[in-house]
């Protein structure tokens, strides 16, 4: 006899769990688009690549302070999956974020000044390098954190998804791309959040900037499996592929593929996306785990070179128009420069604000409090100081 | 006698460590970067080369399952040292550091202890902004059962780790990446164990009691000597350990002084600062001459910009500031 309840005729929850059905094979166009837009991409990564150089000498001057982590040698993968979402589709990363921040279309200026703490920047110089956040451009940040985005970003396409299909009554349009380093594949929250992709159908893409290395530990020494990290998210349920890194078509035509198959289907993909940071870790890193070969070897394919070949190769630019566009961009990237040492420190009061929305009653301004003894301005969060205020 | 041996502080905490893998074999090291790269500030320099891979070992960057590997091995009667190259990244160890190795012997009714130390830096390290700037006293010493210490000077951090990993409860151990290049005397070998639970006064004074622990001792210290060109005679009086919390030496100094401040690096709001402020209230009810004022950092999220970080944090300046006010000399 069965016992159990009848199901009522919708059975269908809008975040089911996956039922397994089986991913359509996909199969990447790898169509070339034309020159207008592989000009962008190659304008987009020098653009990173001059920015990140002048991060480097910045924070040797000592105008770039805490933690700096470059992107010089994974520019393609930024712009080439950028370049494969639709600008609704909500972004997020870890900290070494500045490339995506630039490819999302933050402006130089705004990038560099936070990197300096000035008010011009992103976040109003309280975020810094790790944290850039830019709504307009719905990119979500950088987290310091490692794997501290993955379920953030699980929470964020869940979000669409939710808007489009509980509020809208239609179908999910959109796509969340997560990226993360190949270091946070060993943290439970990003397994805890494949786990939940798996599960509600939430169109997540996990993106591994596998390069190889976290700190000092290569891949191999750190993570199970890294010949095929594929067969970590298969265990979720979750479709899984490999991207080449190095050359922004070959990304941008895979990653094409994987999001429109995640926005079609509202399911998660996970992608071992292979690239190489040519730099150390951070500023302070002399690179003794590896070798000068293997660092050639990886740097000989580097991805702007590969692309202008390719498009001097095809005729889609001129060895002169391409030199003209690395002027232009490094006269964009002095620019910024310049900008950011002239904006100014942020005010002293800044420090009190942005810390609640509301905070208990009315907000009343930022005004720097005195030491002791409150002031007319303390924003009203602060401890009071003054008995005589408890009256 | 030769003259007095000078290291480093990073130094003072990897003698602390090897000497005391060298007298036990249950003693390990665990953490990220710890051995291949000597340690991402290279506090573990040199020591794979001595006490081979088994004994000081590179984990993945997994907090939660690293530190709790090292709490089942603790339960099993072995004596790991977990390094967190930050306190800031030992959050998403939350659970076993907090919920585990300190509540062991209790659940167990007395049957099973956790002696581990977590170990690493404090504090914020220099605009390394909102989540890496965590002093995670404030939070971390409100659990009983673990103890906590924060050395100040090298050779406190070496007497203070030694006697850490031979503690038989979990020690949280919090070190401060802008003190590992600091230099100063600390003996060889055993002759330094410095007992937990006692507080060490670096500057006699008869105005005012400054209490704190950490890297602000030397702000305080530097505040003392301020106050001093005007005549106010400060007496600064170093923790080293918040659980347990010396009370005794900040009150008799307190009797003497009539007045108090405490500085603390974390945020006000129930913190280890607000405890000793409460005890002092308390114990010397009769003898102050002002309420106890304290130095704190400020109630807000750590921010990168270098001048709002500056306004952030406790300093000589808003220590003077204090015991000005608390003294009556503002
Ligand atoms: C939870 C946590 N533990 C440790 C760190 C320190 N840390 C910052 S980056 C990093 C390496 C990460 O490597 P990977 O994820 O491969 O990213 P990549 O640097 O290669 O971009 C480590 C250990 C951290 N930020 N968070
Ligand atoms: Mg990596």
């Amino acid at each position: 006899m069965n016992t159990m309840s009848t199901p009522s005729t919708d059975t269908r929850r809008l975040f089911d769990v996956h039922r397994g059905e089986a991913a359509p094979r996909i199969a990447p166009d790898r169509s070339v688009p034309p020159a207008a837009t592989l000009k962008k991409w190659l304008r987009d990564m020098m653009l990173i690549r001059e920015f990140e150089v002048r991060c480097m000498q910045a924070y040797q001057d000592k105008k770039i302070g805490g933690f700096c982590h470059v992107y010089i040698g994974q520019e393609a993968v930024a712009v080439g999956c950028v370049a494969a979402m639709k600008h609704e589709d909500p972004l997020v990363t870890a900290y070494r974020d500045h490339g995506h921040a630039l490819a999302r279309g933050m402006s130089a200026r705004a990038c560099m000044a936070e990197m300096f703490g000035r008010v011009d920047g992103c976040a109003k110089g309280k975020g810094g390098s790790m944290h850039m956040f830019d709504k307009p451009n719905n990119m979500f940040g950088g987290h310091g954190i490692v794997g501290a985005q993955t379920p953030l970003g699980l929470g964020l396409a869940f979000a669409t998804k939710y808007e489009d299909e509980v509020m809208r009554g239609g179908k999910n349009t959109r796509v969340t791309l997560c990226f993360l380093g190949d270091g946070a594949l060993n943290q439970g929250a990003l397994h805890e959040a494949m786990n939940l992709a798996g599960l509600m159908n939430i169109p997540v893409v996990f993106v591994v900037e596998n390069n190889g290395y976290s700190m000092g530990t290569s891949i191999h020494r750190g993570t199970t499996m890294a010949h095929d990290l594929k067969s970590k998210a298969i265990g979720y349920g979750i479709d899984a592929a490999v991207v080449e890194g190095m050359d922004v078509l070959e990304t941008y035509h895979g990653m094409k593929a994987v999001i429109d198959d995640a926005r079609a289907r509202s399911r998660p993909w996970f992608i071992d996306l292979r690239c190489y940071r040519y730099k150390g870790h951070s500023m302070s890193d002399p690179r003794k785990y590896r070798t000068r070969d293997e660092e050639e070897a990886w740097e000989a394919g580097d991805p702007i070179g590969t692309l202008e070949s390719f498009m001097l190769e095809k005729g889609m630019i001129t060895a002169d128009e391409s030199k003209e566009m690395l002027k232009g961009v490094k006269a964009e990237v002095r620019d910024c420069v310049a900008f950011a040492d002239a904006s100014p420190v942020p005010a002293d009061g800044e420090l009190y604000t942005d810390v609640y929305m509301e905070p208990w009653g009315p907000y009343p301004g930022s005004s720097k409090p005195s030491m002791m003894g409150g002031g007319e301005n303390t924003p009203s969060f602060r401890a009071i100081e003054r008995s005589e205020d408890l009256l | 006698m030769s003259a007095l041996r000078e290291i480093e502080y990073r130094d003072a905490l990897r003698e602390a460590m090897a000497e005391e893998m060298r007298r036990d074999k249950r003693v390990f090291l665990l953490g990220e970067e710890v051995a291949e790269y000597n340690g991402a500030y290279k506090v573990s320099k040199g020591m794979l080369e001595e006490f081979g891979a088994s004994r000081i070992i590179d984990t993945p960057i997994s907090e939660s399952g690293f530190a709790g590997m090292a709490i089942g091995a603790a339960m099993q009667g072995l004596r790991p040292i977990v390094e967190f190259m930050s306190w800031s990244f030992s959050l998403v160890a939350a659970d076993p550091i907090l919920n585990n190795a300190p509540k062991m012997l209790y659940m167990s009714g007395g049957q099973f202890g956790c002696p581990i130390v977590f170990r690493g830096n404090d504090g914020a390290g220099g605009q390394l902004g909102s989540t890496h700037s965590w002093c995670v006293e404030g939070m971390y010493s409100n659990v009983p059962g673990l103890k906590m210490a924060i050395p100040s000077t090298p050779d406190d951090a070496k007497g203070l780790l030694k006697t850490a990993i031979r503690d038989d409860d979990p020690v949280f151990f919090l070190e401060s990446e802008r003190m590992l290049g600091m230099k100063g005397h600390v003996p060889e070998g055993d002759e330094i164990l410095v007992p937990f639970g006692k507080a060490r006064t670096r500057r006699e004074g008869t105005d005012c009691t400054i209490a704190t622990w950490g890297r602000p001792v030397h702000f305080a210290l530097e505040a003392a000597e301020a106050l001093a060109k005007d005549g106010i005679s400060c007496e600064v009086i170093d923790m080293r350990t918040i659980r347990p919390l010396d009370v005794g030496s900040v009150v008799r100094s307190v009797k003497k002084t009539s007045t108090c401040v405490v500085v603390d690096q974390s945020w006000s709001f129930g913190s280890p600062g607000s405890e000793l402020a409460s005890q002092v209230h308390r114990h010397c009810f009769d003898d102050l001459d002002n309420y106890v004022h304290r130095v704190h950092t400020a109630d807000v999220p750590a921010p990168y910009a270098f001048n709002l970080e500056q306004e952030y944090l406790p300093n000589a300046r808003k220590i003077c500031e204090a015991v000005r006010a608390a003294t009556y000399n503002a």
